[in-house]
């Protein structure tokens, strides 16, 4: 039982800002440590910033992220905005509108995606084929109004910069009300499905003491019982003027994540068909030409949670400083204490559960602490994760769960 | 509800050195580097603020940290200040005793700016390379 097993996950994921590196300690079945080490992926962009113009750095910071790309732009341009006096009093009516429409339909693709690739690692690859097939028509949708399936470039300080044409609205009402069903399917097969109870319900428990202590934030904390949502505490765009709820889970397992993740898409449903109804018509866009000295922060609730940027300026073109501190930060820190205790064929889901991205598990090994020889593969692990759920298949058509 | 603002002003009264409320839900408030565990205390453990993040910067006469704190109860931003004068030594005392979710930052403010923190579990290198050379701080002024 004392044999004590060092499985590294890492350090590679191209799809998300942070390429983690995941350091297991290991004994017998059960993870005892983890080692968690980032930066392999670290571009400068906070320095970078510092030689664009104010204009420059939202197509800059789009490029963080690609699944949450609206994210950070939208809290660059809240950040210069409270400099500015406040996204309310800058940017026009209209212009609120798609921007919290733009935000939403991110957050089902995000969400979409996050659902597959779990899916797909406890062996329902049903459930990965199907996530992505519905989420193609909301990149549609973003094909159609931005001109791109991901990076968006529809954020910039005062206003998008582009409009939605009246004839599309129709189509986004469509893709709307075809996605309803599809968010039915996922929500009964997690649901009621009791393989993927037994699966993920006591699967990487974060619980809401340990979730206040590390600060996470978005679906993270909210699945532990932590009652924060940027979009309610903080309201930007037009979320103000809608009706729809924050949802809340007590159990901080990864069934608990699931369920939140799928009930805010219905959440994000309902706000875009609030938001193609009392679209406003107007100007898109109040055209700020001067930033005065000053320091100004934006939030944004991003899929994974609190989206932050802060930004100064000494009243040039350039900002001096700008911070920029996506959800994970806070999140993927946390797994910490969500993975260990857990057992090893729970791991690559615990530390998925938080959402990150996936690519770094499939280059999971797993190495004999000893002699550092490598005794398992990505692939394997996910084999491990995907037998798991076999197993308690079997166990229930025996009777015995 | 708590009226988090004057909570803050009259349990740190005179150790508050500046106080600015830029608008309803932003306010920036400076302290003294020995206070900034009082003042993080108070925010995070007594008034139940969450730490959000914390900034460093290099104006050229200081090193300075803020501290982000959200209320989420109404959404008002709290953002300590701290001045660090001792550019050749600069150190605070750290937040990671108090709650582990500002161990991330405080490596990377120390990476990036050379901020010593006092008191840290694990004060290595969180986002640098192996090989970026010691004592190279690329947020510094002079490094740019």
């Amino acid at each position: 039982m004392s044999h004590k097993v060092i499985v590294p996950i890492g350090p590679y994921h191209p799809l998300q800002e942070e390429p983690e590196f995941f350091q297991l300690y290991v004994e017998g079945e059960r993870v005892v440590d983890i080692d968690i080490i980032i930066g392999y992926n670290h571009r400068g962009i906070e320095k970078l910033a510092e030689d664009k113009h104010f204009d420059q750095v939202p197509y800059l910071v789009e490029r963080i992220c690609g699944i949450c790309s609206s994210s950070h732009p939208y809290a660059y341009c809240l950040a210069v905005e409270d400099l500015l006096g406040g996204e309310a009093n800058v940017v026009p009516e209209r212009a609120l509108y798609i921007r919290t429409l733009i935000d939403e339909l991110q957050r089902i693709h995000s969400h979409l995606l996050w659902l597959g690739l779990a899916g797909h690692f406890i062996g329902y690859n049903t459930v990965w084929m199907w996530a992505w097939k519905y989420r193609e028509p909301v990149l549609d949708c973003f094909e159609m109004i931005t001109g791109n399936r991901n990076n968006y470039a529809m954020f910039k300080v005062g206003g998008v910069r582009r409009d939605i044409k009246d004839d599309d609205i129709p189509v986004l009402k469509k893709a709307m009300d075809d996605l309803v069903p599809a968010l039915d399917l996922f929500r009964g097969a997690v649901m009621d499905d009791p393989v993927i109870q037994a699966r993920l319900k006591g699967a990487g428990i974060l619980t809401k003491a340990q979730a206040i202590d590390w600060c996470v934030v978005g679906p993270t904390a909210r699945a532990s019982g932590v009652n924060i949502d940027v979009r309610r505490d903080e309201p930007y765009g037009a979320i103000d003027r809608l009706n729809w709820n924050v949802i809340v889970e007590r159990e901080g397992d990864v069934f608990a994540k699931t369920i939140v993740r799928i009930l805010e898409m219905y959440e994000s449903v309902n706000i875009i068909r609030q938001c193609l109804k009392g679209l406003p018509p107007g100007e898109i866009d109040a055209d700020v030409r001067e930033i005065p000295a000053g320091e100004g922060i934006g939030r944004v609730e991003a899929p994974r949670g609190e989206c932050f940027h802060y930004v100064r300026s000494d009243g040039t073109n350039r900002p001096v400083r700008l911070k920029v501190r996506a959800p994970s930060y806070m999140n993927v820190a946390s797994d910490k204490v969500g993975a260990v205790g857990g057992t090893i064929s729970d791991a690559t889901l615990t530390l998925a559960a938080v959402d990150p991205c996936y690519c770094c598990t499939e280059r999971v090994t797993v190495l004999n602490k000893t002699d550092n020889k490598k005794i398992m593969n990505g692939w394997d692990l996910i084999r491990l994760s995907q037998e798991k759920t076999r197993k308690l298949e079997e166990s229930l058509k025996n009777g015995r769960l | 509800m708590m009226i988090i603002k004057d909570a803050i002003r009259e349990r740190l009264g005179n150790k508050i050195i500046a106080w600015e409320e830029k608008s309803s839900r932003r306010v920036y408030f400076t302290v003294a580097k020995e206070d900034i565990l009082e003042a993080a205390r108070l925010l995070f453990k007594e008034l139940g603020l969450r730490f959000a993040i914390a900034s460093g910067a290099d104006t050229t006469e200081a090193l300075e940290i803020l501290y982000h704190f959200s209320y989420d109860k109404n959404g008002e931003f709290y953002s300590v200040r701290v001045l660090l004068r001792d550019k050749a030594h600069p150190e605070i005392d750290s937040l990671a005793r108090l709650f582990p979710g500002a161990e991330w930052i405080e490596r990377e403010i120390w990476e990036m700016l050379g901020i010593k923190f006092k008191g840290h579990p694990n004060l290595k290198r969180l986002l640098l390379a192996e090989d970026w050379p010691e004592g190279n701080y690329p947020l510094r002024r002079e490094s740019s």
